[in-house]
């Protein structure tokens, strides 16, 4: 049974607009101005138990509403779901005790009180019982060093070691399916691999379902399978992380670094998109253009100091992906 | 000089801009009023002896007590009381001005545009429609508004001492949740002091609190005479320079045990 | 039901801690609060030292109404304090991580914080309470002392239902409204004496609108056997407390019908 399957999810938000000045505030105690904005326009995918998603967009495309929803916070307007089978919204209670979910920008721990005890707060208000959660706390604490955490304050902890907190905090239930927002966001390089290799054991070792929305896109390579796309509500895109480059079209970038800041660069197949003083960088079709070519004919025609071939950034694919869609 | 009118006036305006606060407290204050209003009609129904005061002119005290409640509610300042906290204030002491003046000069301030801000209406709402009269004559009204001055005075005083109590951090604390509490009821706020025991009128008419209500409401409403209005003058202002000096010695001490302390 | 309970005793020991961490400020602040709240019963018994009565009350009367509103409100601050630190949740975006627990939102806020230092209060209310129980002139048999101890538990329902009612307006409007205070703080002023010496617009609201009559003046009617100068029958004076905890239960849906918002339009 996938853990989750949603069908032509919508969600409108009503915001309401401030006039300016005092006589605007008047006018807007009668009188409300409403801006609609569509955040979830017929969102649509299945999660099968076990698979690690990568979940990503613009901001206000929609991801942390998607969550929302899935976790049983917000009421959609329009589509369906089920969330291990159960409808998230209506059946708030016994969905949540099978999921964990981690905002990376808030702690879901208490901010006075020592790590451990968070802990033992959540055991009672999860109803673990002693022994398991004893057994699960063991391991967590193994697996991300909390050991020297655990009697200090939440408000004592740095971004990176609250992070490692919030994560075991939210898998001492056992939940199945685990949402994770933004996770990296803010930590230290150490602190980055630390959690992605963690979430990487979680997925790989105990089968724990993770939907990872993300900005950081090392992330998405370094550990997810698949990827969504979804910039203003709607799913761009849905399948693994290869084909999502495919998908738009093939393009890989030639970064050259001059010798002469000030030398122009020409070359019949590859066009620049960027220059910043002696980088350049152009774009080609490896599918038209072999790499040894280009490279061939820019070195023997230009004094270069140094040059690599990369895949473009995901953002850059996002862009295009959009620009697609919209055209 | 100019320093601290500079002071005054910057504080002044920043408190004007506390405008939606102002806003809900007044509803809550003319409920208030009103009760009081209809339990003194009560009592006052309750007996037929000759009391102390008229029952006008406790409605109209009522009414002052609400419009110039903010002499009588003392908040420490707080952004003095984070500076003692954090230990920055012996900064203070580096600056080329009198700590004491800079501190009193901030209360008189907190004392000037909130107070305005709630009673303006109180006094049009409450004249209107809620029984507040009119001053008993045009040199009560002088009184009136001499005495109300020498309030604002009064209450920076006992404000600004208990500002300084704040450096000695567990008597600060105490005093701070004392005082107000003591000075609240012993001022008139609750209950117009000429209805409490005659046998309390001596200890009432000493203490420094009636200068903060008592004294301008009552010059008011004309229960004090105008020819005893000098007197009464010049008891707000004997205990306002008191408080002043005392507080300027206790400051002195204060400071110095801060220094000697650390910190 | 009874791990909500454990649930509900763990956050408040936690509660508790934490304010007793500083003992002699604690103490500096109930203490505080005892002698703000105990000004109010000290101007009571000044004005029956001048006017001799209220309207043929006496002040050991008086002061039954005086120390049983107390006690209850007392009891609803200490307890209710979560409710009223409840539109901060809201604004930060705390609430959502409440909804994400397997507990109902009204336990998660309502276990948040026990505020110790509304036993100031309590303690005064409860001394002229005593005190007026011992000096008025009333036989205080089993039913009387258990419609006394009733009255004291649906008042404090009320109570708990107004903060939480003021919470709930925070789901529209994200701050507070300050003028629900007037109907707590004012509620309490007004209770403090017998409803019957106010104007009849006034007694109407505390009746119909917010039932502060039967949490204080119907049943402390029917313990001094007085009839109501209003024409109320006996039967109702006992029945009276029952309107405090139907009122708290309708404020709890209210609660309902907020959460239910908030999750439709997010924040």
């Amino acid at each position: 049974m996938p853990h989750i399957v949603a069908e032509n999810l919508v969600k409108t938000f009503h915001i309401a607009q401030r006039r300016p000045g005092i006589w605007g505030a008047f006018r807007g105690l009668v009188h409300r101005r409403h801006r609609t904005v569509r955040a979830l326009d017929g969102v649509s995918f299945s999660v099968e138990p076990g698979e690690l998603i990568g979940y990503i967009g613009p901001n206000g495309a929609g991801k942390s509403t998607t969550v929302k929803v899935l976790s049983g916070i917000l009421v959609p307007d329009g589509g369906s779901c089920r969330v291990l089978g159960y409808v998230p919204w209506r059946q708030r209670i016994e969905t949540v005790r099978r999921i964990g979910v981690v905002f990376g920008q808030r702690t879901q721990l208490w901010w006075d009180l020592p790590v451990v005890e968070s802990f033992e707060l959540l055991r009672d208000i999860y109803r673990v019982p002693a022994g398991e959660h004893r057994q699960s706390l063991d391991e967590l604490i193994e697996l991300l060093d909390l050991g020297p955490l655990l009697d200090v304050p939440v408000r004592q902890l740095s971004l990176g070691q609250r992070m490692r907190c919030d994560l075991a905090a939210s898998l001492l239930h056992a939940p199945e399916l685990l949402f994770l927002d933004e996770p990296t966001i803010g930590l230290d390089a150490v602190s980055k691999l630390a959690v992605r290799d963690f979430i990487r054991r979680l997925n790989r070792e105990r089968g724990v379902t993770v939907i990872l929305t993300t900005h950081d896109m090392d992330d998405i390579e370094e550990l997810c399978s698949r990827v969504m796309v979804i910039a203003e509500g709607r799913i761009l895109s849905d399948g693994p992380l290869e084909s999502l480059r495919a998908q738009v079209t093939r393009e890989r970038w030639l970064i050259v670094d001059l010798v002469d800041p000030d030398e122009e660069v020409t070359d019949p197949d590859a066009e620049i998109i960027r220059r910043d003083g002696e980088r350049v960088c152009l774009r080609f079709d490896p599918s038209r253009t072999r790499p040894a070519e280009l490279i061939a004919r820019v070195t023997a025609n230009h004094a270069i100091r140094d040059l690599f071939v990369q895949d473009p950034p995901i953002e850059q694919i996002i862009a295009r992906l959009y620009e697609e869609r919209q055209s | 000089m100019i320093a601290y009118w500079a002071i005054l006036s910057a504080r002044f305006r920043a408190l004007l801009q506390y405008r939606a606060a102002a806003a809900a407290g007044f509803g809550t204050q003319l409920f208030w009023g009103l009760i009081r209003v209809m339990i003194f009609g009560a009592f006052y129904q309750s007996s037929n002896a000759v009391q102390p005061m008229s029952y006008q002119d406790v409605v109209s005290y009522v009414w002052l007590g609400q419009a110039m409640i903010l002499l009588v509610l003392f908040r420490p300042d707080v952004e003095v009381q984070e500076m003692i906290r954090s230990g920055t204030v012996a900064y203070e002491m580096l600056r080329p001005l009198d700590v004491y003046l800079v501190w009193f000069t901030r209360a008189v301030a907190m004392r000037t545009a909130p107070v305005l801000l709630r009673a303006v209406p109180m006094f049009i709402v409450a004249g209107l429609l809620l029984g507040l009269k009119a001053p008993a004559s045009p040199q009560a009204a002088c009184l009136w508004a001499l005495s109300t001055a020498m309030a604002v005075l009064l209450s920076a005083a006992i404000g600004t001492l208990m500002t300084v109590s704040m450096l000695w951090t567990i008597a600060g604390d105490g005093i701070g949740r004392l005082v107000p509490a003591a000075t609240f009821i012993l001022s008139g706020m609750i209950v117009p002091l000429p209805l409490f025991p005659d046998w309390a009128q001596p200890v009432l008419n000493f203490l420094p609190f009636r200068g903060l209500a008592d004294v301008p409401f009552r010059l008011y409403t004309g229960h004090i005479a105008p020819a005893e209005g000098v007197a009464a003058l010049a008891h707000q202002l004997a205990w306002t320079v008191a408080l002043i000096a005392l507080g300027r010695w206790l400051l002195v001490r204060g400071m110095r045990r801060l220094v000697v302390q650390g910190g | 039901m009874l791990d909500s309970i454990c649930v509900y005793c763990r956050y408040v020991s936690i509660s508790i801690r934490s304010q007793m961490q500083y003992k002699a400020s604690f103490v500096m602040m109930t203490v505080g609060h005892l002698l703000t709240t105990a000004i109010e019963f000290l101007a009571l018994w000044a004005l029956f030292a001048r006017f001799g009565s209220l309207r043929g009350w006496t002040l050991a009367e008086v002061a039954l109404f005086y120390g049983m509103i107390n006690v209850a409100f007392a009891v609803a601050e200490a307890v209710a304090r979560g409710f009223d630190t409840f539109p901060a949740m809201v604004k930060s975006g705390e609430f959502d991580r409440l909804l994400l627990r397997p507990r109902s939102t009204v336990l998660q806020v309502a276990a948040r914080e026990l505020q110790l230092m509304r036993v100031g209060r309590l303690v005064q209310g409860l001394v002229v309470l005593l005190w007026a129980a011992a000096a008025l002139d009333v036989t205080w048999t089993m039913q009387k002392v258990v419609l006394a101890v009733a009255t004291v538990l649906a008042g404090t329902c009320l109570f708990y239902g107004l903060f939480v009612l003021q919470a709930t307006v925070a789901f529209w409007t994200i701050e507070s409204l300050e003028i629900m205070n007037t109907v707590t703080y004012g509620g309490v002023e007004t209770a403090q004496y017998p409803l019957v010496i106010y104007r009849p617009w006034f007694r109407r609201f505390f009746t119909f609108v917010v039932p502060l009559a039967c949490v204080n003046y119907f049943p402390v009617l029917a313990i001094l056997d007085r009839p109501d100068p209003l024409g109320a029958p006996i039967a109702l004076q006992w029945i009276a407390p029952a309107g405090g905890f139907v009122f708290l239960f309708l404020c709890l849906q209210g609660w309902k019908i907020g959460v239910r918002h908030y999750r439709s339009t997010g924040s």
